[in-house]
């Protein structure tokens, strides 16, 4: 019961506070999910959440619901309960709390902020965000540099270096679908580390 | 057809067959709305996309609740964010029950692939840093804002290393710089045509 109150509770605060975008989210996503770390049977880990995002950026739709579908399921059936339809109750919550204050806010303050939007309070909050959620999304990055996700043998940091290196030129300066830049990836991780290591 | 079943329709086609999200999403919505089935009016699309934009959470899910709501109010507003909402959800799902973290953990064929993909998708989340900075308009003079903001929560400190603290100083810091600066104006122009 305990973990669905504060799946229910964390989700709520990253529908509250999530300006800035899917990449902007996920620095709230990691704050108020992955950082349970010492609570041992949350089990969601920085290497799970960046598996997330991944798996997010093959499949459609944004990555606030899919994180909130995915954490949503996996935390109550490695937690107290076991059994999909814990899981799937927890999907559902999730889902439902990252939507929820948006939601009420849409339909409650539309209004207002349509006839405010040219006012310098609304303009200087949205302009004093801007730097913020920049930072936001670079803490995300920081905090998934690590030796979970870039491996601590010479080989795998070298590998994995590489790997990073590669893909952010792609998406730098090319107009390769990112989808395609993960998939070159695991297909990558999978010749090195399957096949030949 | 029921307008609730079309808006719902609608928006599932397109959570179901967008990538990525947000601005993604945006263009087939717009696309869809305004010149297929014609609900709204560009200006009008375009209207509700910046309060949409003004709000907190998903772009995508604020931008359908916005249209469902100018269309046919509170029931229209949950037809279209259900439609948003359900393909993602159900595909999660679906992947969720069968790729847990311990399959992609034990599975030494899913666990290769994923120590490939791990590295690109830091990447991917770096390549954002610097285009939402150039929209931001971050300059060698204001870069120290994000950075601290970057290195505060990256630490790992009890209160400071948590991100909504940011959120909620930056909005207040530029709210009372820019009501300010208008009263000052206002005062200003008050005088100068006294």
């Amino acid at each position: 019961m305990m973990v669905y109150l504060q799946l229910l509770w964390s989700y709520i605060k990253i529908g509250l506070f999530g300006f800035g975008g899917g990449y902007a989210m996920l620095s709230l996503i990691e704050s108020e999910i992955v950082k349970h770390g010492d609570t041992p049977w949350w089990g969601i880990s920085e290497v799970t959440f960046t598996d997330i995002v991944a798996i997010s950026q093959m499949t459609p739709g944004p990555i606030g619901i899919n994180s909130a579908t995915y954490i949503g399921y996996v935390v109550p059936t490695q937690a107290e309960h076991s059994g999909v339809i814990f899981g799937i109750l927890g999907s559902l919550l999730c889902t439902f709390a990252v939507v929820l204050p948006p939601f009420l806010l849409v339909m409650y303050t539309s209004h207002f902020i349509s006839r405010h939007k040219d006012s310098p309070a609304i303009k200087g909050i949205f302009a004093g965000l801007r730097p913020v959620v920049v930072g936001l999304i670079a803490s995300a990055a920081l905090l998934l540099m690590n030796g979970d996700n870039f491996g601590t043998t010479p080989t795998e940091l070298t590998v994995s270096i590489a790997l990073c290196l590669a893909a952010f030129l792609t998406v730098r300066f090319t107009k390769i679908h990112p989808i395609a830049v993960i998939a070159a990836s695991g297909l990558a991780g999978f010749i090195t580390y399957y096949l030949i290591l | 057809m029921n307008i609730y079943i079309q808006l719902l329709l609608t928006f599932f086609k397109i959570g179901a067959f967008t990538f990525g999200g947000g601005w993604a999403m945006i263009s087939i919505i717009e696309k869809e709305i305004v010149d297929k089935h014609g609900w709204l009016k560009r200006e009008e699309f375009l209207d509700l996309l910046a309060i949409a934009q003004a709000m907190p959470g998903i772009l995508a899910v604020n931008i359908s609740v916005v249209v469902g709501d100018r269309l046919k109010g509170a029931k229209g507003s949950i037809a279209s964010a259900m439609g948003t909402i359900l393909p993602s959800f159900l595909i999660i799902l679906f992947i969720a029950i069968f790729l847990t973290p311990d399959t992609i953990k034990n599975n030494e064929v899913i666990s290769s692939i994923f120590k490939g993909i791990r590295p690109a998708v830091v990447a991917l989340i770096i390549a954002p840093v610097l285009t939402s900075a150039k929209s931001a308009g971050i300059t060698w003079r204001t870069v120290a804002i994000p950075t601290a903001v970057a290195l505060l929560i990256f630490s790992g400190w009890p209160v400071v290393s948590n991100p909504i603290i940011y959120i909620i100083l930056g909005g207040l810091t530029g709210y009372i710089i820019y009501t300010r600066k208008a009263a000052t104006e206002a005062r200003k122009r008050k005088e100068s045509g006294l």
